[in-house]
């Protein structure tokens, strides 16, 4: 392997994290800042212009809080548990092509970690893997809510894998390939030639079950504040639960590039043009993501095991069914 | 303009009220199956995107900035004492006859006279202890004088109890007075307006 590969992932891999972690602040700079105009708030305005600077502020006192481990916690696991949740969110962000390859003084960059021809299994393996970080931790952390939150998560992830996964299988057997390069350049013609026409109902199912994976706003039962205070996150302080929150925001990023890859064309043919639609869908999604956060109310945990159970999953295995029934004929 | 004739009407049926229109449930599971299809089918959750939406897109934005933009307030609201002075002469409404100390039920009101050249009566000390204050508005009710009235200052906040309050912080400034800036108070303690027409001559019945 030679050296300049080994630097050029190195220096791919810190951007990542450097430009993801920021994202994650910003990210909720501008949720705050939605849900506010939403509901006719201005939302922060004091620290800095137009309370920019509000994610300093709150990066700043994540840090300097005191990291309280309580008495009756498992420790080692109770201190892990974020850690799993953040590196997982980020160790799935190698396999997504987060721009077009371009030319930088006379050198092709391509804009992903490491293009396997797993792709997709990868990303989905370790975001199924980031479960562990709420279900450790919540269990370690010796609080009830915690415990409810850990129930919660694990019934939620492992049916939503489900759907995801089958919802994934019906694009999978038309492309032929695992590698999200490769679902790029097989939408490049334009979009009439996106994935979202011929599967419209595994995108609908994939982007219902995205909500889910990243415990968003319809499907946020396993940390609801209503009921369970911070579910998992109930006795993390300080920086811990901060990583839990930036690991969070980078799987709302992520999976929005996701989504926008397999059935939104992606970056199309490469052009600029492409890259900037590319990052405007993934900007999309994101909002989306906020929107919903302010619109819909969050259903109760027996209605989402029903919805996925009864609704999705068999719409999901009809839809992989006649996608084989098309194919071969 | 709300008035109250509204709210003193207490018969629930004559106000608009109405029982809301709730389908009987589902019985059997394909009643039930059918409502779930209907409902998916409905597309209620895009209605609360757009109404969302809108809202973001109007800004029509309700918050009050507040230590920066602030609220006006009534003018007979009952926040911290302000002492009056007579106009033009600038001379302090205050006699000095210790009415208010008395009629305190939180005995926060302290002041100390004496008989000064003139041999008029004078305030050499008032203080309010604004701690103890339960802002009851007796001291304003019953001051002959209009001297003491409630004013519209409402963040009492201060590193030192000291500051609960002097009675130089409370008097208005004698330049003003004697440039007739100081309305007359309108807040709570002062006379309603028109009270010259209200004024009735005594019955004298036997």
């Amino acid at each position: 392997m030679e050296i300049a590969f080994i630097i050029e992932t190195l220096i791919k891999i810190v951007v990542i994290l450097l430009v993801f972690s920021a994202l994650a602040g910003f990210g909720t700079y501008f949720e705050r800042k939605v849900l506010a105009f939403m509901q006719r708030r201005l939302g922060p305005m004091h620290v800095g212009p137009y309370g920019l600077l509000q994610i300093a502020a709150d990066g700043i006192k994540l840090f300097t809080k005191e990291d309280i481990v309580p008495t009756n916690a498992v420790g080692p696991i109770f201190k892990i548990a974020p850690v799993i949740t953040a590196a997982t969110a980020f160790m799935a962000a190698a396999a997504i092509p987060f721009m077009p390859e371009f030319t930088l003084f006379g050198y092709t960059v391509h804009p992903i970690v490491a293009d396997i021809n797993i792709g997709i299994l990868y990303i989905l393996g370790v975001m199924a893997v980031g479960f562990y970080g709420p279900l450790l931790g919540s269990l370690a952390s010796s609080n009830k809510f915690a415990l409810l939150s850990a129930a919660r998560a694990a019934a939620v992830f492992i049916s939503y894998e489900v759907v995801t996964g089958l919802a994934l299988l019906a694009p999978l057997m038309m492309v032929g390939s695992f590698s999200l390069i490769d679902f790029n350049n097989y939408q490049s013609g334009g979009i009439g030639d996106w994935i979202i026409w011929t599967q419209p109902v595994a995108f609908v199912l994939f982007w219902i079950a995205a909500f889910a994976e990243t415990g968003r706003t319809p499907f946020h039962l396993i940390a609801n504040d209503h009921e369970i205070i911070d579910g998992f996150g109930t006795e993390y302080s300080g920086m811990r639960w901060g990583l839990f929150f930036i690991g969070e925001y980078a799987n709302m990023f992520f999976i929005s590039f996701v989504i926008v890859l397999i059935f939104l064309g992606g970056f199309g043919e490469g052009t600029l043009l492409g890259a900037l639609g590319f990052l405007a869908k993934v900007a999309f999604f994101f909002f989306f993501f906020l929107w919903t956060r302010a619109a819909w109310p969050d259903i109760r945990p027996d209605q989402l095991m029903w919805l996925c159970w009864k609704v999705l999953m068999p719409l999901a295995v009809i839809n992989v069914v006649i996608t084989g029934i098309v194919m071969m004929f | 303009m709300m008035s109250l004739e509204q709210f003193e009407n207490r018969n629930v049926s004559e106000n608009g009220y109405f029982k809301v229109d709730i389908e009987a449930y589902p019985e059997t599971g394909w009643e039930r199956a059918k409502q779930a299809f209907s409902r998916a089918i409905k597309g209620e959750l895009f209605v609360g995107l757009w109404v969302v939406l809108r809202e973001m897109f109007k800004f029509e934005i309700h918050t009050v900035q507040y230590p920066k933009e602030k609220l006006p307030i009534g003018p007979r609201y009952r926040a911290v004492h302000e002492m009056q002075r007579l106009w033009e002469s600038g001379t302090e409404r205050c006699i000095g006859c210790g009415l208010c100390e008395k009629i305190c039920i939180s005995d926060c009101i302290r002041m100390d006279t004496r008989i000064d050249e003139q041999s008029r009566k004078e305030v050499s000390e008032y203080t309010i202890n604004l701690g103890r204050c339960i802002f009851c508005g007796y001291c304003a009710e019953v001051c002959p004088e209009l001297a003491i009235v409630h004013g519209g200052r409402y963040e009492n906040t201060s590193e030192q109890r000291a500051h609960y309050i002097g009675f130089e912080d409370m008097l208005t400034p004698v330049d003003m007075a004697i440039k007739g800036q100081v309305p007359e108070y309108p807040g709570y303690g002062a006379i309603t307006p028109h009270e010259d027409e209200r004024v009735k001559t005594t019955p004298l019945a036997y």
